[in-house]
């Protein structure tokens, strides 16, 4: 295999794979860092938002202008689901809440079978030729993918570095009873934390649907590379969750030299159990709950 | 339906109940007694099931097994199968909180299941295992399935017995103490860790026991007998329904989310095939809103858990 062949047909799908990954460990690492559980309903959010995308897509808009309405729409849903669902039970233990959200996540895939039904669907139909860049080969949506996750995880960390209410979240997620003393309103801080968890999942199931194909089950099989890539890189930590998420989807593109094809799955498996063991922490040093 | 049929119907629901029953008490014993989410219940079942499968089927070419042993070396096999499975994840994940536990079991049991598709030469593949003998398999179809139901529910009232036994002595208040206070348990001396891993290890082997008997019932597995999500999550429900941490309640909960679940299927069978498939996925719905309608209005569940020294009814 030449320099090339690896670069094209493993490392830059790695890559793609691994920013999608990574938008939907930011999510799930924000969850957990914040509000403290593990949010299973996360996967099948994805999977939600990509068909709402498709819906949109289905009445005529172009694919990459229904994204930002489908995250939109995503966030709403997000808080909706909160509201409903997990509000009440934040004076039990947390793991009552985990157990809750898997009742969403089957909710929510019911919702997509009943309505969009089970047959696998795609934003545009046709096959679309690579172009060739120095001689690596990039379609278009790779490359749009590449920049809206960049964009997504530039923003997302201006907004929690500078801004006044992302302050506010990294303090709830720091000790959220010392952030109450300090005049940090947490019901909206949960609130706004939930609006910008959905608009990511929205995101990534919408990439994963433009660079695959969009079914029912797509977010629930990607929950557990998301939760590798979450706790890889250290729980809590967005810049971890971007590392994560890029070593976990190259990571599973590379495991065809080691293992037999249909364990790809397995990667994101054995890289979880391996962080446990040797740095429960994390690569950049997150929270252990 | 005649009667005959209806009673037909009867006693292979009663099967059905005593093999969740089974799967409800080993719950009960993770998460009634000690706090450890298992979301990868599917998978310790499947262990089990095959493991006492390939031991005790008739030979097959292309595939490991027949090896024609008694049912009651399989049924052990798969129990130590199922447990060998859960140790070293417990070993890796009971450190934490249980919400990694949940994580990595989620993982497992979609490891078991691309393995029993993948490896053909040990699960048959796609085409599964066949040829399980049943135990009183050669009587005719009633007394046979009668014979199967007096095994189930024997097991389950063994299973039921010991685990009762085992959570009325100490080493159930223990594990409550373990549950309720881990802080204080352990600065009492308990090894919090080592405990749980029990806990986790002797459920398990429960699933996978269950596991078994629903093999040797059906006469034959296939990777598409159980949806692994689906029937995980059937057993979380009659666990919380029922009561968890009451042992009763986990039986009792098998029986009453069973009988929902079926006669529903019967009912939605029944529909035009247009809206057959929706409603298919419709009954999913509902058993997720069911789970959240239990944890806010009824969390201890039908029959809550008991207290030590308690009266029965607060």
């Amino acid at each position: 295999m030449t320099l090339m062949d690896f670069l094209n047909f493993h490392l830059v799908p790695g890559i793609v794979l691994g920013s999608i990954y990574a938008v939907g460990a930011i999510g799930i690492t924000l969850v957990f860092g914040i509000l403290r559980f593990a949010h299973f309903a996360h996967g099948d959010m994805a999977t939600l938002g990509a068909f709402i995308a498709l819906a949109l897509v289905t009445a005529g808009i172009d694919p990459w202008r229904a994204l930002p309405i489908a995250m939109a729409v995503m966030a709403v849903v997000a808080i909706g689901v909160d509201k409903l669902f997990y509000d009440y039970l934040k004076a039990r233990p947390k793991i009552v809440t985990v157990m809750a959200s898997l009742g969403v996540a089957l909710m929510l895939r019911a919702v997509v079978q009943v309505v969009f039904g089970v047959d696998p669907r795609t934003y545009a139909s046709g096959i679309v030729r690579p172009d060739d860049y120095f001689g690596i080969l990039l379609r278009d949506r790779e490359l749009y993918t590449l920049a809206a996750v960049v964009l997504i995880v530039i923003g997302l960390t201006l907004f929690l570095r500078h801004s006044r209410w992302g302050k506010a979240m990294r303090a709830m997620s720091d000790n959220p009873d010392l952030a109450r003393l300090s005049g940090v309103d947490n019901r909206k801080v949960t609130m706004l934390t939930w609006a910008i968890v959905g608009a990511l999942c929205a995101a990534s199931g919408f990439m994963l649907g433009i660079n695959n194909e969009l079914h029912s089950m797509m977010g629930w099989q990607v929950l557990l590379p998301m939760f590798a890539a979450a706790i890889l890189g250290g729980v809590g930590r967005v810049e971890g969750a971007v590392l994560g998420g890029l070593i976990v989807g190259i990571a599973e593109e590379m495991s065809i030299f080691i293992l037999p094809a249909q364990y790809k799955a397995a990667t994101a498996f054995v890289l979880l159990l391996l962080i446990l063991l040797v740095r429960p922490r994390g690569l950049l040093n997150g929270k252990v709950l | 339906m005649d009667l005959l049929g209806l009673a037909n119907y009867a006693v292979f629901m009663g099967i059905l109940i005593g093999i969740y029953a089974l799967l409800s008490l080993g719950l009960n014993i993770q998460w009634g007694f000690t706090g450890l989410f298992n979301a990868g219940i599917a998978g310790f079942f499947a262990v089990g099931a095959y493991a006492s499968a390939i031991l005790t089927s008739l030979p097959a070419s292309g595939r490991l097994g027949g090896y024609e042993l008694p049912l009651v070396v399989g049924w052990l096999a798969s129990m130590a199968a199922a447990a060998a499975i859960a140790w070293p994840i417990g070993k890796i994940c009971l450190r934490f909180r249980s919400d990694y536990l949940a994580i990595a079991t989620i993982g497992i049991a979609e490891i078991i299941r691309l393995v029993i598709r993948t490896e053909g030469w040990l699960t048959g593949g796609v085409r599964g295992v066949t040829g399980v003998p049943r135990p009183f398999g050669d009587l005719d179809y009633m007394p046979s399935q009668l014979a199967y139901l007096a095994i189930v529910a024997t097991l389950v009232l063994v299973a039921y017995l010991l685990v009762e036994r085992q959570v009325k002595a100490p080493w159930g208040r223990m594990m409550r103490a373990i549950r309720d206070n881990e802080l204080a348990a352990a600065a009492m001396g308990k090894q919090v860790e080592a405990r749980r891993l029990q806990a986790f290890v002797f459920g398990s082997a429960l699933m996978g026991l269950a596991g078994a008997l629903f093999v040797h019932f059906n006469r034959s597995i296939t990777p598409e007998a159980i949806d692994p999500m689906i029937a995980t999550f059937l057993i979380w429900i009659m666990l919380i329904l029922g009561g968890s941490g009451n042992n009763r309640g986990a039986i009792l909960g098998a029986a009453v989310i069973w009988i929902i679940w079926s006669v529903s299927e019967l009912l939605t069978d029944r529909l035009p095939t247009e809206i057959a498939v929706q409603a298919k996925y419709a009954r999913v719905f509902i058993i997720g809103l069911t789970l959240q309608l239990v944890l806010r209005f009824r969390p201890e569940g039908i029959l809550p858990e008991r207290q030590a020294g308690a009266p029965p009814h607060r």
